[in-house]
């Protein structure tokens, strides 16, 4: 019973407000801590790759803002089908407030990818890989989305339209974690995530756990900060939102 | 960095620089809103007159 009242708050847009705008601080700290850290432990402590030398260091950027990528995308077209399939309108809300920090991130990892394809690889891009055109795709359903609901004067129309291509784009998640299996690509296998044990070694592996917590966290903060700036823009006229502002009394 | 600073260090910057537009962004939407639904709450204020402009 207490889930299902939980579920049914979190409907509520000053509840939702509330809850983020609490949590958002808390996020903050520890995502910049834990960002610190790793950073720390990636540059510094971690040491040289036997192959890569020094240059393996950009898998502490690298790997965290790809993993969010897909991260933020699952976020979107989860809350994008809780909100067509429920009417929710907090769940667009979140979907919406997702969609541009998964494209940064999503951005962030082709770049700092070419960055370390360069030395290793010899070629900032490779159009044949399927793991990059599979994670150019990612960006591309992101940017998307964004501008699909733009093209709509409707939000609740563009609510329902964006959550369809939201949701059928997932199809390309799964498809960018196996694409290293199922073609012979560029782009490595998989380092961390294998059936058995992890590729590399302890001392290696804690910095970038730490990195991807952290990243985790961060994108936790700015998707609260984010989700209270769209709550504002979808119910600018709420009482609540009045006594808020202190519109009501001025 | 064993000739690889320029790409652990370009790589690490553009993150650092896409995190803080990200924060700057989100900041900026929320004090934004926050702004215009106030006034839009002081517009719809009860017993409030219209201004000359808003008649016009």
């Amino acid at each position: 019973m207490g889930f299902v009242r939980w579920f049914h708050q979190l409907a509520s847009p000053p509840y939702v407000y509330r809850l983020a705008g609490r949590l958002a601080p808390w996020f903050a700290v520890s995502g910049v801590v834990l960002m610190a850290g790793g950073g720390y432990g990636g540059l510094v402590l971690a040491p040289p790759d036997y192959q890569q030398g020094d240059g393996f260091r950009i898998i502490y950027v690298h790997v965290p803002s790809a993993y969010l990528g897909m991260l933020a995308y699952m976020v979107m077209a989860t809350s994008a089908a809780v909100g067509f399939i429920w009417r929710m309108k907090m769940a667009h809300g979140l979907a919406v407030s997702a969609a541009p920090l998964g494209a940064s991130f999503t951005f962030l990892a082709l770049v700092t990818g070419g960055i370390w394809g360069k030395p290793m690889w010899g070629t900032y891009w490779q159009w044949a890989d399927a793991r990059l055109m599979s994670e150019l795709l990612l960006l591309f359903l992101f940017l998307g989305y964004m501008v699909l609901r733009a093209s709509f004067d409707d939000r609740e129309k563009a609510d329902r339209v964006s959550a369809i291509l939201a949701v059928v784009g997932v199809v390309n998640v799964p498809i960018i974690h196996y694409s290293v299996e199922w073609w012979s690509t560029l782009h490595q296998g998989p380092t961390i995530a294998r059936l058995d044990a992890p590729a590399i070694t302890m001392d290696m592996l804690a910095p970038l756990l730490v990195m991807i917590v952290g990243f985790t966290v961060f994108f936790a903060w700015l998707l609260c900060k984010r989700l209270q700036g769209e709550i504002l823009d979808r119910e600018g006229r709420a009482r609540w939102v009045e006594q808020l502002t202190g519109g009501a009394s001025a | 960095m064993g000739g690889y600073a320029v790409y652990v260090w370009s790589a690490y910057g553009i993150t650092l620089i896409v995190l803080i537009a990200n924060i700057w962004a989100a900041y900026r939407r929320h004090a934004g809103m926050l702004v215009r639904a106030g006034r839009e709450g002081r517009l719809e204020a009860p017993g409030r007159q219209p201004t000359v402009r808003e008649i016009s």
